[in-house]
């Protein structure tokens, strides 16, 4: 049997469902609709809104509108680290003890998308699948599609998405990361660092990078040999000195905005568990309330509004460059481009030339953040 | 983004632990450029269901050995409907008798992929029948 055996009659197509329906439908509307069963408590609207966020629908845009004023309650909390680390089975030991809690928890799983055929492997479902039955439990993967950082560009807005349909929880996985992914810092209140035992010296420790905006280190695999020595390490490198505040560069002048400064964590608690037993993740739970707790004073406002210059500057560069590519300015824009490719205009005078061919646009919009 | 992946679940449910099949797939679906949503072995046709509600699949494929198929896929067909998921393609592979396939077709299932099925033919198939959401 080498061919596939196609069933015989067409796929029923659900009223409202075809083509046709699509195209009539006001994005405006159907956003309000999928929002408001959201707000009820409805999985499946849910469920869509989060694809029309990774789609970045004009559905996604109406929506968020309605439900952003309702975000901002939930705890969020990044768990980063290197691949195997054991993220996700930690983030499925947390959502037992969460559970047993009685506390309401949604997970964002980011993986990484092939950068030659833009296709993933989503996998960090398998160890989290325990919890079908339980409507509290919501778990969401995601693909990175081309984003570096270790989330997916539309992670934070999922998020936030999740936090207006009112989980208590949102844990955000990143994809396993390197030295220097830190943008999950940016995204969540409470940025967990998973290490394995062994992972490397005292130098590994001092390096700059993903264990600054740590602000819990989880040494996982704590019954392997070396945890303890590992975890002492952390402690002696990382309590040492917590490094100082950048002073803001938001809106500096002729800067290109890269990712916004992290407050400051304090000296980050460095934690042990066994994610695959449970053996410390209770431990966990009562670190992160407690630096919830903690956050909830000027640090906490100061890595909200770090959160939002982060995400209204990502939506910014992607309007810009979506408006270079609009209609009658996109054959400009391909000839700067190809100034730039050819030598014959650098990449500076490049940007300048083409925010000129904006400014008229950007001058109707009225008070604008680069407005000087 | 007009063009973007098709969101595809595979799941293996029912008792039997034989997953390189599964694995292969979707790998190779991978490759092809599906955004491949693997949930390991095991699975009761609950957490199948409840994996293609939360993750907004456009199609489930169900990879069956353990000759449980004409148990499992109903009930699985069954609960994505319940849960408003009828839109959802829903294809099987594995070892499925040729006998079966009208009661898995009436069951809801789209598609039976046998051994011999390349991954190219299953691409093609769920790129021709899926239709992505916006």
């Amino acid at each position: 049997m080498a061919e596939p055996t196609e069933a015989a009659s067409t796929r029923p197509d659900p009223a409202g469902r075809g083509p046709a329906a699509h195209a009539a439908a006001e994005p405006a509307a159907r956003a309000e609709a999928l929002a408001d069963a959201a707000l009820a408590g409805d999985r499946r609207a849910l469920a869509r809104l989060l694809t029309a966020v990774e789609n970045r629908t004009p559905v996604a845009e109406a929506a968020l509108r309605r439900l952003y004023p309702t975000a901002g309650r939930a705890h969020l909390v990044g768990i980063t680290g290197p691949p195997g680390a054991g993220k996700s089975t930690l983030v499925a030991a947390l959502i037992e003890k969460v559970r047993a809690a009685g506390r309401t928890v949604a997970v964002i799983a980011v993986d990484p998308s092939s950068p030659i055929t833009g296709g993933a492997l989503l996998g960090d479902r398998v160890r989290m699948q325990a919890y079908a039955g339980d409507r509290d439990v919501f778990i969401r993967s995601m693909a990175s599609r081309g984003h570096a950082g270790g989330l997916a560009s539309t992670t934070t807005t999922a998020a936030a998405i999740m936090d207006a349909a009112g989980f208590d929880l949102i844990l955000i996985e990143t994809i396993g990361t390197g030295q220097s992914e830190v943008e999950v810092a940016a995204a969540a209140d409470t940025t967990v660092v998973l290490e394995a035992p062994e992972s490397g010296d005292e130098v590994q420790a001092i390096k700059a990078g993903l264990l600054e905006v740590a602000d819990l280190v989880v040494v996982n695999k704590g019954d392997r040999p070396g945890a303890q020595r590992t975890a002492a390490q952390l402690r002696a490198m990382l309590t040492g000195s917590a490094p100082k505040a950048d002073p803001p560069t938001a809106g500096d002048a002729g800067q290109v905005p890269g990712p916004p400064p992290r407050p400051r964590p304090t000296r980050p608690e460095v934690l042990i568990t066994t994610a695959s037993t449970g053996e410390g993740v209770a431990e966990l739970l009562a670190a992160l309330d407690r630096h919830r707790a903690a956050a909830r004073d000027s640090l906490g406002a100061e890595a909200r509004l770090v959160r939002a210059e982060a995400q209204v500057w990502a939506i910014l560069g992607d309007r810009l460059r979506s408006s270079l590519r609009d209609g009658a300015r996109r054959m400009a824009t391909d000839e700067v481009l190809a100034a730039v490719a050819d030598h014959r205009l650098d990449p500076y005078a490049a940007a300048d030339r083409l925010l000129a061919t904006l400014g008229a646009s950007i001058g109707q919009a009225g008070a604008t953040p680069t407005e000087r | 983004m007009a063009d973007r992946p098709l969101k595809v679940l595979i799941a293996k449910p029912g008792l039997d632990g034989h997953d390189r099949g599964a694995k292969v797939l979707a790998r190779g679906l991978r490759d092809e450029g599906f955004e491949v949503v693997y949930t390991g072995l095991r699975q009761t046709p609950e957490m199948v269901a409840t994996a293609a509600l939360q993750e907004d699949v456009d199609v489930v494929g169900l990879s069956i050995l353990s000759g449980a198929h004409l148990t499992l896929v109903p009930r699985i067909t069954k609960l994505l409907r319940e849960n408003g998921l009828d839109d959802v393609l829903v294809t099987v592979g594995g070892i499925i008798p040729d006998v079966d396939v009208p009661a898995l077709t009436e069951a809801g299932v789209a598609a039976v992929f046998g051994p011999g099925t390349t991954i190219a033919q299953v691409a093609e198939f769920l790129r021709a029948n899926a239709r992505a959401r916006e």
